[in-house]
């Protein structure tokens, strides 16, 4: 009560966070031209979705060796 | 109010990592092992069951049976590797699929809650027998120098470029494929249940406190609910992704040139 704040927990957690930006706007980019592919060529939507998948899970890993990380670390 | 809560001895102690160890149920068993005893034994006893008595007309388990044999082999194994070298992988990779299903949506069903693929013994093992057999397939289609030359030295570069791109190629297919099919599929189920773990104690915890808080103790079990259908469709997406990967990485073995 004297005007100071005690934060109880982990930084690594602000950083992973931060590391989530990455492949946040990754994915949304992915998504982004998936739905403007398929608007444009909604026949091309099997192969598109494949192609989309794929793409998300590569972006996907960057956050997910961060967030393993900022446990581990 | 809620900084006497936070200082006081009883306050909420957030989920974390040491909520995924369990005590051995008997011996060294513990609950993770029992669920993918279970799991394998629905698997089995449901794919019996579909396909014991095939039918023109097919029942419900024979056709959701199908549903999911035709899902992999047209949607992964056709459209990945190709309609004739694709067939022969279909089993491993149907077995792949569901299993993974199964172990991630024991996440989610009630009266067990707890995705077994969170812990990363099951999903590295699967890796591994995936990184074995793409590996075993193309040494034995390409040789083992044309594989690692295909792999390591892709036609068409210049040749400085090849200090760079050869180890990253090397070690992009032999370490990390295993490592991030690992990662991926074991950390999107571990953050998931944590998310969700968060929550419904979250909720309980505010239920407990009485008062206005018990009131407030709705918006954390309305995201319980909400996530753990979002949770139902990263779990079946990732098992997707696990068996697309492995679908991948088997077309670019067997595949002369990639």
């Amino acid at each position: 009560m004297n005007g100071t704040v005690d934060i109880l927990g982990n930084l690594n957690m602000i950083g992973y966070g931060l590391a989530a930006i990455g492949p946040g706007v990754g994915i949304g980019l992915i998504f982004a031209a998936y739905i403007s592919g398929v608007a444009r060529q909604p026949e091309a939507r099997g192969m598109l979705q494949a192609i989309a998948i794929l793409g998300f899970a590569l972006a996907e890993a960057l956050a997910i060796i961060g967030i393993g990380l900022a446990f581990v670390l | 109010m809620s900084v006497v809560l936070a200082a006081g001895g009883n306050g909420f102690v957030a989920p974390g990592p040491a909520d995924f160890e369990f005590p051995p149920v008997f011996g060294f068993v513990t609950k993770p092992m029992l669920i993918v005893v279970l799991g394998a034994i629905v698997i089995a006893a449901f794919f019996y069951a579909a396909a014991r008595n095939p039918r023109l007309v097919p029942g419900k388990a024979q056709f959701i049976g199908e549903e999911i044999y035709g899902f992999v082999r047209n949607g992964i194994a056709r459209d990945t590797i190709g309609a004739k070298e694709g067939m022969k992988y279909v089993p491993y990779l149907v077995t792949l699929f569901v299993f993974i299903s199964v172990l991630n949506l024991t996440g989610i069903i009630p009266p067990i809650l707890f995705p077994a693929n969170s812990r990363i013994a099951f999903p590295l093992v699967l890796a591994l027998i995936s990184w074995a057999i793409f590996n075993y397939i193309g040494i034995r289609r390409q040789g083992f120098v044309g594989y690692f030359k295909n792999m390591m030295f892709p036609p068409g570069i210049p040749w400085p470029v090849y200090i760079l791109l050869s180890p990253i190629e090397f070690l992009s297919t032999v370490i990390i494929r295993p490592v991030t099919l690992t990662l991926r599929l074991t950390l999107n189920m571990f953050a998931g249940h944590l998310v969700l773990m968060l929550c419904m104690f979250g909720g309980a915890f505010l239920l407990g406190q009485g008062g206005l808080l018990a009131v407030a103790s709705i918006i954390p079990f309305l995201f319980a609910i909400v996530l753990t259908f979002f949770e139902g469709f990263v779990q079946l997406l990732q098992a997707y992704v696990f068996t697309l990967l492995s679908a991948l990485y088997i077309a670019g073995a067997e595949s002369e040139e990639h």
